[in-house]
C-alpha cells in the first residue's frame, strides 16, 4: 500500500522534477565540472586543469572589483528596500482614504520590466538633459554626472534598484500585516503602549517570517538582478559599477570563455548557498512562527 | 507568427511542386540577423528577402531576427552546435577572428567560381573589406556598415559668429571652435557644450578615430598584436582627455553613448561624434539647421568603419553554400545596397551603389548622406583581434580610467597593452 502511494507521488513529481533536473541541477553540475577544465576554443577538446581557473580569479583585478562592488551593492540595497517596504506596507495598511491608489503607486515600479525602467532612468540620470540635474539646476546646483562619475555610478544603480524593489517586498509585508490579529493591538493600546512600542514589540516580531523570506530574496536579487547594467553603465566607468553576474555574462558571451565563466558561476553559487544557509540557521531560531 | 510564416512557406513550396513538376527541390536557407529593436529595419530586410525569393523561386530564405550583434552570434552558434541548420548570418565585422577560431565560417574565395563572382568580391570599398579579410582571404562581405561622422548645429555656429559651412578640419580647429561654441551663463554654468565624444558603450571605436587621425593603428591585420602603448596612441588619448579637462569644451568624465543623440537634438552640445546610423533619426527630429562633416584630423583624417558583415557557415552543403552566395550577392548588389542605404542611413557598400539613380537623387537632396562615403578613403579597420571581447575591454577600461582621472594615459595604455599581449601570446 505504502509503496503504491510512493509510486504515485513520484509520478506526480516527475514533470516538475525532470524540468528541475534538466534546467537547474544538470547545468549546475556541468558548470562545476567545466570550471576545472579549459580549452583553446569552444570546438577544441577540453582538458582537466585542476584549480588553474580558480587561481586565475585571484590575479583578476576585475573579479576582485566586482566582488567588492557586489558587497556594497547588497549592503546598499537590501536593508534600505526592506525598511522602505515595511514603512510603505504600514502606510497603505492604515485606514486612511485613497490607500488603494497608494498601493498601486508603490507597486507600479514592480510591474515595469527592469529594462524599461533602466531606459527611463538613463534619461533621469543624464547630466545635461536629465530630470535630476534639471531639478537641481532650479535651485542653482550643478548636478553630477551620475552614471559617469566613479563616485556616484554604483550608488545611482542602488537608488534605482531600491525604488524598483521596495514595492515588490511591500506586497509581502502587506499580506502579512493583514493576517495579524487586531486583538493584540487593541490589548496593547489598552495597556497604553505607544505606536512605536506596539510596532517594535508586536508588529515587527510577528513579521519576522516574512522578513526572513524577503531578506533571502533581496540578497539573492542583489546578485541576480543585473538587467539595468546593460542599459545604464555596462559596468563602467572602468568597472566602478560592474557586478558579478554581469561580469559572468561578459566572460561567457563577449569574451566567449565559457570555462572561466563557469568558474565565476561556481563562486557565485557557493556565495549564495552560504548566505542562504547562514540566514536560515541564525535567524530561524529567533523567529516566532505561529 | 513564425509558425504561420513556416506554414505559408511550406504551402508555397507545395504549390510550386503542384504547379510545375519540373521544378527541382527548393533550397532552404536560414539566416540570423541582428536587429536590436524591431520595426523599420526588420521591414526593410523582409522586403529585400521577399524580392529575392520572387526572383529565385527555388530558394527560400528564413530570416531569424536576433537582438544585437552579441545575441545574433550567440544564437547562430548555438543553432549550429545543436545541429539545427543555419547557412548564413549577418554578424559583427570584428567577430572575424573568433569565428575562424571556432571553425564556423568559410572564405568567400572558396565558394565563388566564375569571374563575374570574383569581380563582385572586388566591388566593395577597400576600407570596408579590412575587417573581413584574414590570411589573404575574404571571410566577411560588407552589408550593414557605418562609420563615425561629425554632426554639428549650424545655428549655434552662426550664434557664435562662426561660418556654418566651415566645420573644424584639424585638431587645433576642433579645440578653438569647440571653445567658442561652449556657452556659459553669468554664473559660469554651462548652457551648452562645444562638443561631445561618447565614452561609454564603444569607447574603443571612438578612440580608433583619434588614433587613426594621429596616423596610428590599434592592431595588426592578423589580430595577433595590439599597439596600445605606442607614443602616437598615447598622445591621442591625452588629446581626448584634454578636451574635457584642459580646454573645457566637452564635459569632464564619461559621456553616455545612449543619451548623446538626445543631447544633440536638445541642443546641449554643438557638435557630436556619432555613428552614421543616426543620420536618418537626426534628420527627422532636429528642429534646427544641422550639418554633417568628416571628423577633424591631426596628421591625417580618419575614422574606423563599423557594423556587420555577411558570413557563410561551414556546416552547410555545397548546394546551400551556392544558394547563400547568391543571396549575399543579391543583397549587396548596387541597387539593393542603394535602397538599403537610403532607408537606413547605413553606407552603400560599393561605389556602384552611389552610381544608382536612387542614391544619386538622394545625395542631391540630402548631401550629408555622402559624407560617410567620402570619409571612407581615410577609414581604417575597427579594433578586431583574437580574444576580441577581452582585448576590447582592456582598451575600454583604460580609456575610461583616463577620462575619469584614475590614471594617466601612459599608465593606463601601457597596462592595457601588457594585458592584451599576454592574452594574445598563444595565437602567434
Amino acid at each position: 500500500m505504502l509503496k503504491r502511494f510512493n509510486m504515485k507521488a513520484w509520478l506526480l513529481l516527475l514533470p516538475a522534477m525532470s524540468f528541475l533536473i534538466a534546467f537547474t541541477h544538470w547545468p549546475t553540475l556541468k558548470s562545476i565540472w567545466r570550471s576545472f577544465t579549459w580549452a583553446r576554443s569552444d570546438v577544441a577538446p577540453s582538458e582537466f586543469v585542476g584549480l588553474d581557473n580558480y587561481r586565475m580569479l585571484l590575479d583578476d583585478p576585475v573579479f576582485l572589483k566586482v566582488i567588492e562592488n557586489n558587497f556594497w551593492y547588497a549592503i546598499g540595497t537590501v536593508p534600505t528596500s526592506i525598511a522602505l517596504a515595511i514603512v510603505m506596507a504600514l502606510w497603505v495598511n492604515s485606514k486612511i482614504r485613497g490607500t488603494s491608489l497608494l498601493r498601486l503607486a508603490f507597486f507600479t515600479p514592480t510591474i515595469l520590466p527592469m529594462i524599461t525602467v533602466a531606459n527611463i532612468w538613463l534619461f533621469f540620470y543624464s547630466p545635461n538633459i536629465g530630470l535630476f540635474n534639471q531639478l537641481l539646476a532650479l535651485v542653482g546646483i550643478t548636478g553630477p554626472n551620475w552614471l559617469g562619475d566613479p563616485d556616484t555610478a554604483l550608488s545611482s544603480l542602488m537608488v534605482m534598484t531600491v525604488w524598483k524593489e521596495a514595492g515588490f517586498f511591500m506586497i509581502f509585508y502587506l499580506a502579512a500585516l493583514q493576517t495579524l490579529s487586531p486583538e493584540l493591538f487593541d490589548a496593547a493600546k489598552l495597556e497604553g503602549a505607544s505606536a512605536w512600542r506596539r510596532f517594535r514589540k508586536i508588529t515587527f516580531p510577528l513579521l519576522m517570517p516574512t522578513t526572513l523570506f524577503v531578506l533571502i530574496n533581496a540578497i539573492l536579487n542583489a546578485f541576480k538582478l543585473v538587467d539595468h547594467l546593460f542599459i545604464l553603465t555596462k559596468g563602467g566607468p572602468n568597472n566602478e559599477s560592474n557586478l558579478l553576474l554581469y561580469y559572468i555574462y561578459e566572460t561567457a558571451f563577449s569574451f566567449l570563455d565559457s570555462y572561466y565563466a563557469a568558474t565565476l558561476t561556481v563562486v557565485m553559487l557557493a556565495t549564495l548557498a552560504v548566505i542562504a544557509l547562514v540566514q536560515m540557521l541564525l535567524l530561524d531560531r529567533k523567529i516566532h512562527y505561529r | 507568427m513564425k509558425i504561420l510564416s513556416k506554414c505559408l512557406t511550406t504551402l508555397g513550396i507545395a504549390s510550386i511542386f503542384g504547379l510545375s513538376s519540373v521544378a527541382s527541390a527548393a533550397t532552404d536557407l536560414t539566416m540570423y540577423y541582428p536587429v536590436a529593436v524591431g520595426g523599420s529595419l526588420t521591414k526593410v530586410v523582409d522586403g529585400m528577402v521577399e524580392q529575392f525569393e520572387t526572383e529565385n523561386p527555388d530558394i527560400n530564405v528564413n530570416a531569424i531576427y536576433a537582438g544585437n550583434y552579441n545575441d545574433a552570434r550567440v544564437k547562430a552558434l548555438a543553432a549550429l552546435q545543436s545541429g539545427s541548420p543555419a547557412q548564413l548570418s549577418v554578424m559583427f565585422s570584428i567577430d572575424l577572428h573568433e569565428l575562424r577560431n571556432l571553425d564556423a565560417i568559410v572564405a568567400f574565395d572558396d565558394i565563388v567560381s566564375t569571374d563575374a563572382e570574383r569581380e563582385w568580391l572586388n566591388s566593395f570599398y577597400p576600407a570596408l573589406m579590412e575587417n573581413g579579410k584574414a590570411d589573404g582571404k575574404t571571410w566577411g562581405v560588407p552589408f550593414q556598415r557605418s562609420t563615425i561622422v561629425m554632426y554639428y548645429n549650424k545655428d549655434m555656429f552662426r550664434a557664435a559668429g562662426l561660418d556654418p559651412e566651415k566645420p573644424p578640419t584639424s585638431w587645433e580647429e576642433f579645440v578653438s571652435i569647440g571653445k567658442k561654441l561652449t556657452k556659459k551663463d553669468s554664473n559660469g554654468t554651462v548652457q551648452h557644450w562645444g562638443a561631445m565624444i561618447p565614452s561609454t558603450g564603444y569607447p574603443y571605436w571612438m578612440f580608433g578615430a583619434l588614433t587613426k587621425q594621429n596616423s596610428e593603428v590599434l592592431m595588426n591585420q592578423a589580430g595577433t598584436e595590439t599597439y596600445f602603448d605606442k607614443p602616437g596612441v598615447i598622445t591621442a588619448l591625452e588629446y581626448w582627455q584634454d578636451l574635457g579637462n584642459k580646454h573645457a569644451m566637452m564635459p569632464k568624465g564619461m559621456i553616455e553613448w545612449g543619451t548623446l543623440r538626445q543631447n544633440f537634438l536638445d541642443q546641449k552640445t554643438a557638435i557630436m561624434w556619432h555613428s552614421t546610423g543616426n543620420l536618418t533619426t537626426v534628420k527627422n527630429k532636429a528642429k534646427f539647421d544641422f550639418g554633417v562633416a568628416k571628423l577633424p584630423g591631426n596628421k591625417e583624417l580618419g575614422s574606423p568603419t563599423g557594423g556587420g558583415n555577411f558570413y557563410i557557415f561551414k556546416k552547410s552543403s555545397a548546394e546551400e553554400k551556392q544558394a547563400a552566395l547568391k543571396f549575399v550577392k543579391f543583397m549587396t548588389s548596387a541597387q539593393q545596397a542603394a535602397n538599403w542605404s537610403k532607408s537606413t542611413g547605413y553606407m552603400g557598400v560599393g561605389p556602384g551603389a552611389y552610381e544608382t539613380q536612387t542614391l544619386k537623387d538622394y545625395v542631391k537632396t540630402f548631401p550629408p548622406a555622402a559624407v560617410a562615403r567620402d570619409q571612407l578613403t581615410h577609414a581604417t579597420a575597427e579594433l578586431s583581434t583574437h580574444e576580441a571581447g577581452r582585448v576590447r575591454k582592456y582598451l575600454d577600461d583604460a580609456i575610461q580610467s583616463v577620462l575619469i582621472g584614475q590614471a594617466t594615459a601612459t599608465e593606463a595604455l601601457t597596462d592595457a597593452q601588457k594585458q592584451a599581449t599576454s592574452i594574445l601570446r598563444r595565437y602567434k
